[in-house]
């Protein structure tokens, strides 16, 4: 394992999962994606962002083939996944190959107990009990909190520890690579820092790649290494967290952070208008 | 005494009445556990079972097959014809109407009930056919305490330890096995058992094929005791009070609700019966059921409603 990473981390830029260029439609008339186009690299951390209704989650849920239960379609461009076209894969099929997504809002199974939230994400492995039960201790070990509370119901657990449910369930599948949807949704900045940590723990240790949608730019920035920012269904800018972080125009929309010169509201939506950003 | 007697009487054929009531409810329950859909066909599913038994049972019977061959032939027969069902709704009906709402589901269970009851008819035919599985005569116990002694017929016992065999059976398969966890887990939330890798589609056909074998089981009782007919529908409609007691969640719960209900109505019968003349057997049940709404909306073990604010 190490020294396929170790292979991996030398070759510049191999992508895992590419998408080219998609479009999605909801219910046959509902245009929300124009046009979105990303890379994430074998063993990379990358930031998807944008307010709400950008089409952070839709994206996601493109490419993680969730999108045909909402009436969603990809009705234009490719994803790929390890070289191969997956956009017409079943999420099961997905999930076997080594990517899953954790959904926004954690939906963790409320009226199973943690320890059955986590075995279900084995549900398409065929490597047998003692893998499984290998890998549930793995996941123990990142989240001792869970295992303090294995047989509690995990509708009755704290946010904070429905989202570790979720990330530990995913898991493990054994993934390759994880779409991170909102995890700092509802939670404490203390919670959600706590997450991010063991985001990168995962992607150190286990050679798991992340997307990641989020809101909470900073946050995002800071462990991110690439990042792509989405406006209206469009990828509007990209680039290295570092250089994203500096810039003006993301600080001003994401960070809150102006050069001094203070704007009121309505000059910030004027701002917003007139200035295009191209893709 | 004779007044104890004729009370044990009452009161044990009521008990074992109500198992056959559970044994519908049991089908109910496992697909709305599953799939949050509430199966209106399940009734149409037990008479269909029930044909596909008897009419291949007497074709075989009648070409000559010994009897034990014929009857596990026969069962056989009928468990693949609930397969076929089973996959058939899951393909054409439910796998469409993925993530819909509950409703527009319980909805089509409606128009999936008139298909059923149409082409089981169609197929095996619509006469009144008696099936001979279990001995249908009667015990008379304790004669030595009771005059003439209470009498619990066969069948009826048949039923209830075919009923125990089956929950206990049931119950490890959702709690223990790998299939039964997925089963709970799209119960909870369709859409994250689908991120996780769970097959929607799979995991429906598995539980239509368990609740058609569950009504399979339920004709083999239900048909010896009545005959196969057209009229074996209408016990989907006694399931529902057993399944508002019980809770729509719970299997024990289908069992319990069953006994609460086949007993309470035959003691009703026979004894506020003779006062306000009769015929309470076939309302008492939603009567009780009113009842338990009001107080415990999720039934005696329904699962708590877990709602975090």
């Amino acid at each position: 394992m190490s020294s396929v990473a170790a292979a991996a981390s030398t070759l510049p830029k191999k992508s895992l999962l590419s998408v080219n260029n998609i479009e999605v439609i909801y219910n046959s008339v509902i245009l929300v994606l124009k046009g979105v186009s990303l890379d994430v690299p074998a063993g990379g951390i990358v930031a998807l962002l944008g307010a709400n209704g950008a089409g952070k989650s839709t994206t996601l849920k493109a490419i993680s083939n969730l999108l045909r239960a909402e009436r969603g379609d990809v009705t234009k461009g490719a994803i790929l996944f390890e070289d191969k076209e997956v956009q017409n894969l079943s999420p099961n099929e997905l999930v076997r190959r080594g990517c899953i997504q954790v959904m926004e809002g954690r939906h963790c199974f409320g009226h199973l107990t943690i320890e059955e939230n986590l075995m279900t994400g084995a549900f398409t492995r065929t490597d047998g009990k003692a893998a499984v039960m290998r890998d549930l201790e793995l996941v123990y070990g990142y989240f001792p909190k869970l295992k303090q509370r294995r047989d509690s119901q995990a509708g009755y657990t704290s946010g904070g520890e429905q989202q570790m449910c979720a990330v530990g369930r995913a898991l493990m599948s054994r993934p390759k690579m994880i779409l991170l949807d909102e995890p700092s949704m509802g939670l404490a900045p203390q919670i959600v820092e706590e997450i991010f940590e063991i985001v990168k723990h995962l992607n150190e240790k286990e050679q798991v790649s992340f997307l990641l949608a989020e809101q909470n730019t900073n946050m995002a920035l800071r462990y991110a290494r690439y990042g792509y920012i989405l406006e209206n269904g469009r990828v509007v800018m990209d680039g290295d967290a570092k250089s994203l972080s500096e810039n003006e125009d993301v600080k001003e929309f994401y960070l809150g952070i102006s050069d001094g010169r203070r704007k009121s509201f309505r000059e910030g939506k004027h701002y917003r208008r007139r200035k295009r950003w191209l893709a | 005494m004779i007044a104890f007697g004729q009370f044990l009487e009452v009161l044990v054929s009521g008990l074992l009445a109500g198992v056959l009531y559970s044994l519908v409810a049991l089908g109910f329950v496992l697909i709305f556990k599953a799939s949050g859909v509430f199966n209106f066909a399940q009734g149409a599913m037990v008479l269909l079972a029930g044909l596909a038994l008897v009419r291949s049972l007497d074709f075989m019977v009648a070409k000559g097959l010994p009897f034990w061959a014929a009857i596990i032939i026969a069962l056989l027969f009928a468990a693949l014809i609930m397969a076929i069902t089973a996959w058939l709704v899951e393909r054409f009906v439910l796998g469409p109407l993925i993530n819909q709402d509950g409703l527009t589901l319980f909805m089509s269970t409606i128009g999936v009930t008139f298909m059923i009851e149409g082409g089981a008819q169609m197929l095996f035919g619509s006469d009144v056919y008696p099936l001979r599985l279990f001995p249908s005569d009667a015990w008379f116990l304790f004669e030595s305490s009771f005059p003439g002694g209470i009498l619990v017929s066969k069948i009826d016992v048949w039923g209830g330890m075919i009923a125990a065999v089956l929950v206990v059976g049931l119950a490890l398969f959702f709690q223990k096995t790998k299939t039964g966890r997925a089963l709970r887990a799209v119960a909870d939330d369709h859409a994250a058992a689908q991120s996780v890798g769970i097959s929607l589609n799979w995991i429906w056909f598995i539980v239509w094929l368990v609740a058609g074998l569950v009504a399979l089981v339920a004709a083999t009782v239900w048909g010896t005791k009545l005959g196969v007919q057209f009229s074996i529908t209408f016990l989907a409609l006694k399931a529902l009070p057993v399944l508002i007691i019980g809770g729509f969640t719970s299997v024990p719960g289908a069992i319990v609700g069953g006994l609460i209900i086949g007993a309470g109505e035959k003691i009703a019968e026979a004894y506020l019966g003779p006062f306000i003349g009769g015929g309470i057997e076939y309302w008492f049940a939603y009567v009780l059921a009113l009842v338990v709404l009001m107080a415990r909306p999720q039934g005696l073990f329904g699962e708590r409603i877990i709602e975090r604010i």
